[in-house]
């Protein structure tokens, strides 16, 4: 690996970088759309002032204090020695971004790409807690994942953390590997929109008195496909930018990239419009698009390493997990996700994570050529960093908003989500000249 | 069984981490993480069957 901060990069490979850097917010916009879209009319407004909102309190979080803990690879850190080896903890940069040289050198890349970064694993949360999550429970939890969730786990990965020095301490592999946040953005993202739906419980009326699901239909599948088609174009910059800033690749590598990015998409939400149209008799709008995010999050993890072939192959099995996944939480484990964002991010991230051990070819130390994942190398570091998200993640995300929730609850009342967010929280609809709701969805 | 769940978590991450550090062997640090993954997987499954249906619970 290459770390950033020391190798530096070239003017145009530094131009490309920004460039891609500025389609992430793209993303952002897509994952927006989508929680919308897959919500209900009558919180249609609130969804879309959550997200602007979420994107402002990481934004500024991550100024904070986020950057600081996070850092850059070869940057100040926390070191304890372990058995002879060196464990970085955290980074030790000074808090608002202060001492850091705003110039374009990596470090100030990765600042930026962060901020965008940090913003779009917030968003996650926002699908799981539809229709019924406070505002100001949104951007108090927003702040503890941009301030604290998020840049821990962003300095193992990508700040020269312990993650990423398995491969240096202990020869695994190249260490956890993770070229655009499959474990960072998604799994993180991911795991706290599961925390966050167990907080809240289930929607009014989503199950029955016998603990069976109802249909709760998304209110426009026409803001779920915009959605979609928006965060391709951001998932396109963020894989690309990832593999140049975090993991040393030339910049004419970013075409391999985005032609994985597609593919890992495309599959996956063929896949799950086959399987939805041989179960059910036709093709599933939301599920098929719940598909496209877990193909673009899977992507996030071994786009750059691995060929058009395989990326193809890792997103078939990833439309398979995140469409049947979806209905097994809903059904199995009594999770009300709105927006699938438990399936497709986490899922679809933790296997993005995992299919880099099983399938990526990863340049060796020092970027002589490619060599394969040995045996008891990549793919037990990429199993390392897996049981760090659910043995150490998902405890801190849960009991941080869990905590959050005892101070100030989370869940609206139920006359809010009688009314809907959008007339409860913030006193107009979103489209006030219609009459889009109705009571069909109360409890029975 | 929730609170015991989340311990059995961490407990879990504790062995894979504990495996690198203290395990200079290949065979017996791949089955201590692997190990340390098991454990995690039952502390996941305690985790989620402290979450039942939810209906009514805030109304």
């Amino acid at each position: 690996m290459i770390p950033a901060s020391t190798a530096g990069i070239s003017f145009p490979a530094t131009l490309l970088c920004l460039a891609f850097i500025f389609l992430v917010p793209c993303a952002a916009a897509g994952l927006a759309l989508i929680s919308t879209g897959l919500g209900r009319s009558r919180s249609a407004a609130h969804s879309m002032m959550s997200a602007m909102c979420v994107l402002a309190v990481a934004a500024l979080a991550y100024f904070v204090c986020g950057f600081a803990w996070q850092g850059f690879a070869g940057g100040p850190a926390h070191v304890a020695s372990v058995g002879g080896k060196e464990w970085n903890w955290i980074a030790s940069v000074p808090f608002f971004l202060r001492h850091q040289a705003l110039d374009g050198s990596p470090a100030s890349l990765v600042a930026l790409l962060g901020m965008f970064s940090v913003g779009l694993a917030a968003l996650i949360p926002l699908g799981s807690g539809a229709d019924r999550w406070r505002l100001g429970a949104c951007c108090a939890s927003t702040a503890v994942l941009a301030g604290c969730t998020y840049p821990l786990f962003a300095h193992w990965v990508w700040g020269g953390g312990w993650l990423a020095e398995l491969g240096t301490n202990y020869g695994l592999g190249r260490g956890f590997v993770d070229t655009g946040g499959a474990g960072t953005i998604q799994a993180v993202g991911g795991l706290t929109a599961l925390s966050i739906a167990w907080i809240l419980g289930a929607r009014r009326g989503k199950y029955t008195r016998e603990g069976l699901p109802t249909a709760i239909p998304g209110h426009d599948s026409v803001l779920v496909m915009l959605g979609c088609m928006l965060a391709l174009l951001g998932w396109l910059g963020l894989n690309s930018a990832g593999a140049i800033l975090y993991n040393g690749a030339e910049p004419g590598h970013a075409a391999l990239v985005a032609i994985n990015t597609v593919l890992f998409a495309a599959t996956a939400a063929l896949t799950a419009a086959v399987i939805t149209h041989t179960r059910f008799g036709k093709p599933d709008a939301s599920l098929t698009a719940n598909g496209w995010i877990g193909g673009l999050a899977a992507s996030s993890g071994a786009s750059a390493f691995v060929s058009p072939g395989t990326a193809a192959a890792i997103g078939v099995l990833a439309g398979l997990l995140v469409t049947f996944s979806v209905e097994w939480f809903e059904l199995h484990m009594s999770v009300d996700d709105p927006g699938g964002s438990i399936s497709a991010h986490a899922m679809g991230g933790l296997w993005g994570v995992l299919s880099v051990g099983l399938f990526a070819r990863i340049p060796a130390m020092g970027g002589a050529g490619m060599q394969a994942s040995g045996p008891g190398g990549q793919w037990l570091a990429q199993l390392v960093g897996i049981a760090t998200l659910i043995g150490f993640i998902l405890p801190l995300t849960y009991g941080l908003n869990w905590l959050l929730d005892r101070v100030y609850s989370q869940r609206v009342g139920a006359e809010g989500e009688r009314q809907g967010m959008d007339l409860y929280e913030l006193g107009a609809g979103a489209y006030p000249e219609f009459i889009v709701h109705s009571e069909e969805f109360t409890e029975r | 069984m929730r609170l015991f769940g989340f311990l059995l978590l961490l407990a879990g991450w504790g062995i894979v981490v504990t495996a690198l550090a203290l395990m200079v062997a290949d065979a017996p640090r791949i089955a201590f993480v692997l190990a340390g993954i098991g454990v995690e997987i039952v502390g996941l499954v305690l985790v989620i069957r402290a979450h039942p249906v939810q209906r009514g619970a805030h109304e």
